[in-house]
C-alpha cells in the first residue's frame, strides 16, 4: 500500500500493477519449476514407465480380460517353453473333467481356442498361444499354475498397451500385481527369459 | 497314458501334502527327436524416444499456436493447428500422457517416495505452464485435444450470467484440489478416470463416459467449452498463470477504438468492457475502494480457516472413498457376521494371500494423508473463494476492450470482429507503399 500512486509518472517507471504482475509472474514461474523439479528429483526417473503385472503375484481373477480399456485386452497369456513339462494331460489346456484328451471344444479350457496343441513325440505335446485370439482371461494360467509347472502366465503386450496414466486393470487388480517398469525392460518373464526382458523394481 | 496317472498322483499328493513349488512339478522332458524348444518372444515397448518426440511436438505446437494467435492473428490457422493437434495427441497418441493428467503424476511423485515420475511426464506438465507465463493460454486454444474437440462444436454460443459463471468458475479449483488430495492419499487418479473424451480418442466402450462426453459436447454447442471453463483442473492452473503472462492475445491489432463490435464475438465471455472513468477507475471515492480492498484481504485468512474446518468435516467421506478402506470395512463386517468370502473383493483378497497387516498399513497411510489433507483442501477452497472476492474488489484498470486474461483461451474468434483488424488485413493485401 506504500508504493506510489498509479499514474504519477507512468511513462518512466512501471506502475504498481505492472510491478505486481512481474513479481507474481516470477513467483509463479519459480513455483511451477519448483514443483516439477522437486517431483523429478524425488525419483530421478529419466526412462519412461510401462505397466506390467508380476506373474508371481497374479491370482488369475479374470479382471485383465474385463477391465482393460482395450477390447480385447492388451494382456495376453504367454508361454515360457523352457518351464513347460510338455504334458499330454495339460491342466492349462483341458478342462478338469475332460472326457477325451483331444482338441474338441468341449474338452478345452480356453474359451476362444487360442491355444494350439501340437504333437512333438510320445508322450509330449507343445502348447502354443495365438496372441491374436487370446483375450487374457487367464483360465489356462490358472490351470497351469494349479496343477502344472506354471509355464503359462499373463503379461501386458506392449505393442498393444496404450499405457494409460492410471491402468484400469491395475486399479481393479485384487492381488496388487501391477507395477510400472522402465520402457527398456517392460516384462516380467519366467524361465530362461527372466532377466533378458525382465526388470524387477 | 503313464503321464496321465502321474498327474493324478501328483494332484492327490498336492491335495494331501500342501503346495510344492509350481516349477518343480514336472521335469523338463528329454526329447529323443531333434526338437528345439522355442523361446518366448514378447513385443518390445515403443522406444522411449517417442515420448520425447511427443514432448517436442507439444512444445513446437504450443510455440506455433502462440505465434499464430499473437503475431499472425489468423483464426483459420488456429483452427487448422487445433485439428492437427486433435488428430495427433487425441487419436494417434490416444490421449495419454496429457498435461491435465500429469498433475497427478507430479503429485504422486511428491507424495509417494516409491513412485518416480518420468522426465517426459514432467515435461508435459511444465511446457504448457511455461508457455502460458509468456503468451497466455495458447495451449488451451487447440493444442490440448480436449479443448480442440470442444472448440469444434461451438456453434451457437450464449452468454452465461456473470454470477453463475463466477460460481461455476470455482469448480475447476475444487476439482484440482480433490485430484491432488485423492492422488496423495492413494485413492486414485480421478482426472483420468473421469476424462470425458479419452473414450472417443480410443474408440472405447465405457458407456457412462461416452454419455458424459456426449452431454458435454451437446452443452458445448451453446455453452462454449464447458469442460475447459467449468471443470478442467489444469485450466484452473493456467488461468492463474495467464493473469500474469508476459504477453497475451489482443482483440485489436493496434489500438481499440471502443466501437463495441467485439462485444458479442467471444464464445467464452472473456471480453472485458472498458471500466468507467477516464483513468480506469470506477469513479467511486478512493477511500471506499481502499476499504473494500482491506476487507477482502482480511477475509483471506478467515475464509481459509473456515474452509479448513469445513474440509475437516468431509474427512470421513473422503476416507470412505478409498478402495483399501472399503475392503478393510468389508473384511471386518464379514468377520463380525462370520460369513467369510461373501463378497468378490474379500474372496479375492484372501486368495491373493496379502496380509491384513499390509492392508492396514496402507489404510493408515491413507487416513494420515486425509487427516491433514482434508483440512488443507478446505483451506485451499477458502483461499480460492477469497481471491475471487479480492478480484471483484480490485477496480478494473482497462480503458478499452481487452481480453480477460484468466478466461481467454486464445481461440481467435474476436480478431475479425475488430474493424482495426480489417484495416490491418487490407493493408497487407495492398502493400503499404501503394497507399502513399
Amino acid at each position: 500500500m506504500k508504493s506510489k500512486k498509479p499514474g504519477k509518472n507512468p511513462k518512466k517507471k512501471m506502475t504498481r500493477r505492472e510491478f505486481l504482475r512481474v513479481g507474481a509472474r516470477a513467483g509463479l514461474a519459480l513455483g511451477a519449476a519448483g514443483v516439477a523439479g522437486g517431483a523429478f528429483l524425488r525419483g530421478r526417473q529419466t526412462a519412461d514407465l510401462r505397466w506390467q503385472l508380476d506373474p508371481d503375484k497374479c491370482i488369475q481373477c479374470g479382471r485383465c480380460a474385463t477391465h482393460c480399456v482395450l477390447t480385447p485386452s492388451a494382456v495376453k497369456a504367454v508361454h515360457a517353453y523352457d518351464v513347460c513339462g510338455y504334458c499330454e494331460l495339460c491342466s492349462g489346456y483341458f478342462k478338469p473333467n475332460a472326457l477325451l484328451l483331444d482338441t474338441a471344444a468341449e474338452n478345452r479350457l480356453c474359451p476362444v481356442s487360442a491355444i494350439k496343441r501340437t504333437f512333438v513325440e510320445d508322450p509330449y505335446y507343445q502348447y502354443t498361444i495365438d496372441t491374436d485370439l487370446c483375450i487374457g482371461c487367464g483360465k489356462c494360467v490358472k490351470g497351469c499354475q494349479s496343477f502344472g509347472n506354471g509355464s503359462l502366465f499373463l503379461q501386458a503386450m506392449h505393442d498393444r498397451c496404450v499405457n494409460c496414466n492410471e491402468c484400469a486393470i491395475a486399479r481393479a487388480c485384487p492381488a496388487r500385481a501391477w507395477t510400472r517398469l522402465p520402457a527398456s525392460a517392460p516384462y516380467m518373464l519366467k524361465g530362461k527369459s527372466r532377466g533378458s526382458g525382465d526388470a524387477k523394481k | 497314458m503313464k503321464r496321465r496317472y502321474a498327474v493324478t498322483l501328483l494332484v492327490l499328493a498336492l491335495a494331501a501334502g500342501g503346495v510344492a513349488h509350481a516349477q518343480d512339478r514336472f521335469p523338463r522332458p528329454e526329447f529323443k527327436s531333434d526338437y528345439a524348444t522355442p523361446t518366448l518372444q514378447v513385443p518390445n515397448a515403443p522406444d522411449s524416444v517417442y515420448e520425447f518426440i511427443d514432448l517436442g511436438v507439444l512444445a513446437a505446437a504450443v510455440i506455433a499456436m502462440s505465434a499464430i494467435a499473437l503475431k499472425l492473428r489468423s483464426r483459420n490457422a488456429i483452427f487448422v493447428l487445433s485439428i492437427a493437434s486433435l488428430v495427433y495427441f487425441g487419436f494417434i497418441r490416444r490421449g495419454c500422457i496429457c498435461p491435465i493428467g500429469a498433475i497427478q503424476n507430479v503429485t504422486l511423485a511428491l507424495a509417494d517416495p516409491t513412485y518416480a515420475v518420468p522426465l517426459s511426464v514432467v515435461g508435459f506438465f511444465l511446457v504448457p505452464l511455461a508457455a502460458t507465463l509468456f503468451f497466455g493460454r495458447t495451449f488451451c486454444a487447440g493444442v490440448c485435444p480436449l479443448g480442440a474437440i470442444q472448440d469444434l462444436v461451438v456453434l451457437k454460443p450464449i452468454k452465461i450470467p456473470k454470477p453463475a459463471a463466477a460460481v461455476l468458475g470455482v469448480v475447476p479449483f475444487l476439482y484440482l484440489g480433490l485430484a491432488v488430495l485423492f492422488t496423495a492419499a492413494g485413492i486414485g487418479f480421478v482426472i483420468c478416470r473421469f476424462d470425458p473424451f479419452v473414450e472417443i480418442f480410443r474408440f472405447g466402450s465405457r458407456l457412462e463416459i461416452l454419455a458424459y462426453a456426449g452431454v458435454l459436447l451437446g452443452i458445448g454447442v451453446f455453452v462454449a467449452r464447458p469442460y475447459c471453463r467449468f471443470l478442467c483442473p489444469y485450466g484452473a492452473l493456467l488461468s492463474v498463470l495467464s493473469r500474469f503472462s508476459r504477453r497475451h492475445v489482443t482483440i485489436s491489432p493496434t489500438e481499440c477504438v471502443e466501437c463495441r463490435l467485439c462485444e458479442d464475438a467471444c464464445p467464452v465471455d472473456a471480453i472485458l468492457p472498458p471500466a468507467g472513468g477516464a483513468a480506469g477507475g470506477t469513479g467511486e471515492p478512493r477511500r471506499a475502494s481502499v476499504r473494500r480492498l482491506t476487507v477482502s484481504v482480511l477475509l483471506i485468512p478467515l475464509l481459509m480457516a473456515a474452509g479448513a474446518a469445513g474440509g475437516k468435516l468431509l474427512e470421513g467421506f473422503f476416507v470412505r472413498l478409498s478402495p483399501d478402506v472399503a475392503l478393510q470395512t468389508a473384511l471386518a463386517a464379514e468377520k463380525a457376521a462370520g460369513t467369510a468370502d461373501a463378497a468378490e473383493e474379500t474372496r479375492l483378497f484372501r486368495e491373493s494371500g496379502e496380509t491384513e497387516a499390509a492392508l492396514a498399513a496402507r489404510v493408515d497411510r491413507t487416513k494420515a494423508v486425509l487427516s491433514i489433507g482434508s483440512a488443507l483442501f478446505g483451506a485451499f477452497v477458502g483461499l480460492v473463494i477469497a481471491l475471487k472476492l479480492l478480484g471483484l474488489a480490485v477496480p478494473p484498470a482497462n480503458t478499452s476492450y481487452v481480453p480477460d486474461r484468466a478466461a481467454c483461451v486464445s481461440c481467435g474468434r474476436c480478431f475479425r470482429a475488430c474493424p482495426q483488424e480489417h484495416v490491418r488485413l487490407r493493408g497487407r493485401i495492398n502493400s503499404p507503399t501503394s497507399l502513399e
